[in-house]
């Protein structure tokens, strides 16, 4: 390899390669190609949420005590002089109003979770909405899925970790929905929480192991092989002109993707700290500490686990019953059947799409705009459709409130749009896609169709950057 | 199963409002000694008042009538200073939930109508001193008796049956006559369960939610995660999505697009 002094990036892989002889594959990730769109932007903005999750997790990880032990508060926070609190909660106030920077950190931890399962999940739509998890993806696909569960479980520890009375409410939650598992449901839940809950000492510092060390590990691991088989697969890639099933384009990723990437955490990072500093999240010496016997009206688990609570509001009063006890009960509904709806749908799509959808079985490195698959599209929507529904029940209480509604009649409104939403959603993301094909507009920037034009003979002829346009999109 | 609970604890709340109130209904029809007491001014006033205002629900005596409105004998002037302070009387219709709105009658008013009321015998409007409680032991007594349906910022929610209202304008005078009262679901609490100093407490405590001190920034509602979820996805991931579009495709290789033909190709 040839490179003058002035080749600063030649140098550094020069530098490399005669110490660990990796110019090979230094130079394949220089020139690896990312394609130009928005919204492959999505994964990357969890990917560095994710960076600052683990930085400022780092920093509260030194001076949080896991451990549920009662104690007398007295430290900085007036309002709570001489009650008794946990540990892990005298440790949270400490953190807040003792550690120098510690609310901040905080702040920002939390304002990067809602953010992380947020990106993710937007992520996942593009995934969805554009068939980029079909074969050869679907592998990565499920890796990206199981990223989301363990996403949820992580932030749903956290917010469990410090003790306060949201917490606690939630674990007493956490632990009906463990209990309700028929058979198991008993052994389970005690085998885990190491004793009953509430009154396990032992379960807060498992909490806290698998919150700082188990679940990041196994995150950050998947993270790792989800970006290595993308590479090793390519980037799949929007058709359009020059864009084939066989090729990228787009920047290579130096010079060029790699300074845009870096600007996009800086962004991340930055707009995490601004909303860590500036509004308030999870002000748990405003919730108090955790008892037993003490709770709080419309207590609300953080928004990703929203689409549960209103699963087990919604759910009717059923319970099944044989031999004399309680063999499934309620709170299995909604805490676990439904939830594993959602994700076997979510495990099965590639399958389902192969099979029932799309009906194709073929490799497909061009993605699809969802108007070119209006079945796939109103499907996907249908089902995001009824989750947002549950979602949106699991905050009716206080929405209704804002309005003065009774809340009897919000859960019969709520089953109702249960039954009914997706059918619509369905039916009109078809009839919306359908019609953006036959239009060929962006919904956002309009049309960007090609000019045909009618010749004698009665065919169509179009000019040879159209024709091949139209070879590259399907 | 949250809600399950929550739904108990409301009916056990509702079931125990029940059943203070049948008792002190049963005891407020029993005449009162104080009622023969001769009328002062001020009580002629508010007598004038509550046949024109209060009459058609609450008798011409206030002796209550079936089926619209209870008897006032008994209840006191903490009753009539709480629901008349708090804009509750005159209610619009005799099933409504009695909420807050601005008082109907003008202080001087609301003085005569309670000297009425008072005037059948019952409590006197309590004296609250804040400043006497303890912040830290009104934050527990509040968590324990109060944040079930309150919420512990009290800033109120829904209960099964009935509306919760924020703590954001109750005075703590308010607030020693709504314990000792038990309005609507509201249990009632009498000195044996809260003892003059705990509501001293508590009233202090809901001052202090009142003018919460925002530490950590611009307090978004104080009622958790809702609000915290709504910041989240419409102003972080907002933001987030317009950086992606920003920086996403700088270049640009969209062909040329010809205008759109007129009428359509
Ligand atoms: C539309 C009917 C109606 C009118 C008019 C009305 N009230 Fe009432 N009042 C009620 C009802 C019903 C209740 C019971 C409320 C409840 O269940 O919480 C009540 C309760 C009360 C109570 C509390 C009784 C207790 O047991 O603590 C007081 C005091 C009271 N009213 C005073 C008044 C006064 C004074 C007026 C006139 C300014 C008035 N009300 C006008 C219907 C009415
Ligand atoms: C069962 C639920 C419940 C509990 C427990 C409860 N409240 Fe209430 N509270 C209510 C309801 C409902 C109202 C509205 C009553 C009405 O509509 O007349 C209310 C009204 C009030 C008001 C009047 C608010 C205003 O602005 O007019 C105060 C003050 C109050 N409650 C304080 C307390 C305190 C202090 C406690 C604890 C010691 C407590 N409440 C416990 C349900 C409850």
């Amino acid at each position: 390899m040839n490179h003058t002094a002035k080749d600063r990036p030649g140098d550094a892989v020069a530098f490399v390669d005669e110490r660990l002889g990796a110019a090979r594959g230094m130079r394949w990730l220089m020139d690896y190609v990312f394609p130009d769109h928005w919204s492959f932007l999505l994964g990357e903005i969890a990917l560095y949420s994710f960076v600052v999750l683990v930085l400022t997790g780092t920093f509260l990880a030194l001076f949080f005590d896991p451990d549920t032990t009662q104690t007398v508060y007295h430290g900085s926070y007036h309002a709570l002089q001489g009650q008794s609190v946990s540990n892990a909660y005298a440790s949270t106030l400490h953190i807040s109003f003792d550690v120098s920077g510690g609310l901040l950190a905080r702040q920002v931890h939390h304002w990067a979770a809602l953010v992380f399962v947020a990106a993710i999940t937007l992520h996942l739509l593009r995934i969805v909405f554009t068939g980029a998890f079909r074969k050869p993806r679907d592998i990565n696909y499920f890796i990206g899925v199981t990223l989301l569960a363990l996403a949820i479980l992580e932030g749903f520890a956290g917010y469990s970790l410090p003790d306060d009375l949201l917490s606690g409410m939630g674990l007493a939650i956490a632990w009906a929905v463990a209990m309700s598992l028929p058979l198991i449901g008993g052994p389970f839940a005690t085998a885990l929480w190491g004793g009953r809950f509430p009154g396990s000492t032992a379960f807060e510092s498992r909490l806290f192991i698998a919150h700082v060390f188990l679940l990041p590990a196994i995150i950050g691991g998947l993270i790792a092989v989800h970006l290595a088989i993308i590479m090793r697969q390519r980037h799949s890639q929007f058709p359009g002109p020059g864009r084939r099933e066989d090729n990228v384009v787009g920047t290579p990723m130096w010079p060029g993707y790699a300074l845009r990437s870096l600007g996009l955490f800086a962004a991340v990072a930055a707009l995490l700290v601004l909303m860590g500093g500036l509004i308030q999240i999870n002000p748990v010496w405003l919730w108090g500490p955790y008892h037993p016997y003490i709770g709080t009206n419309g207590a609300q688990p953080d928004w990703y686990l929203g689409w549960l609570i209103g699963a087990l509001r919604l759910m009717p009063n059923l319970e099944i019953h044989a031999f004399g006890h309680t063999f499934v009960p309620n709170p299995f509904f909604g805490g676990v059947l439904f939830p594993g709806i959602v994700f076997g749908l979510l495990y099965a799509l590639p399958w389902l799409d192969r099979r029932f959808i799309s009906r194709d079985y073929r490799r497909h490195d061009l993605l699809e705009r969802p108007r070119d698959n209006p079945r796939r599209s109103a499907l996907a929507a249908a089902l995001l459709s009824a989750v947002a529904v549950v979602f949106a029940a699991g905050s009716a209480d206080r929405l209704f409130f804002q309005f003065g509604f009774g809340y009897e009649g919000a859960v019969w409104f709520f089953r109702g749009a249960f039954l009914v939403v997706p059918v619509i959603t369905y039916l009109v993301t078809k009839r919306v896609c359908a019609g953006l094909a036959r239009e060929q507009a962006h919904p956002l920037r309009g049309w960007s169709g090609h000019v045909v034009i009618r010749n004698r003979s009665g065919g169509f002829d179009a000019d040879a950057e159209a024709i091949e346009l139209d070879t590259a999109e399907r | 199963m949250r809600r399950r609970l929550m739904m108990m604890v409301a009916l056990g709340c509702g079931a125990l409002a029940l059943t203070d109130f049948a008792a002190h209904w049963d005891a407020s029809a029993t005449p009162s000694p104080t009622s023969t007491a001769a009328p002062s001014g001020l009580v002629a006033q508010g007598h004038a008042l509550f046949d024109s205002s209060c009459a058609s629900c609450h008798g011409l005596s206030a002796q209550g009538i079936s089926g619209r409105a209870p008897s006032l004998h008994g209840v006191g002037a903490l009753a009539a200073d709480f629901y008349l302070q708090t804009g509750r009387m005159p209610l619009p219709n005799p099933k409504a939930q009695p909420l807050r709105t601005s008082p109907a009658f003008s202080p001087s008013k609301i003085k005569a109508l309670v000297a009425y009321v008072g005037s059948f015998g019952g409590p006197d409007i309590p004296t609250v001193q804040p400043s006497r409680g303890s912040l830290a032991e009104g934050q527990r007594l509040f968590g324990l008796d109060c944040a079930g349906c309150h919420t512990i910022q009290g800033q109120g929610g829904i209960v099964t049956g009935a509306i919760v209202p924020a703590l954001n304008q109750a005075t703590p005078r308010q607030v020693g006559e709504a314990v000792r009262i038990g309005p609507y679901v509201m249990p009632r609490f009498g000195e044996g369960e809260l003892t003059g100093t705990e509501v001293n407490s508590l009233a202090r405590y809901i001052q202090s939610i009142q003018h919460p001190d925002n530490l950590g920034g611009w307090g978004i509602g104080r009622i958790g995660p809702i609000p915290e979820g709504m910041v989240a996805w419409l102003l972080a991931a907002a933001a987030l999505l317009l950086i992606a579009r920003l920086l996403g495709e700088r270049t640009s290789e969209q062909p040329e697009r010809p205008p759109r033909p007129g009428g359509g190709a």
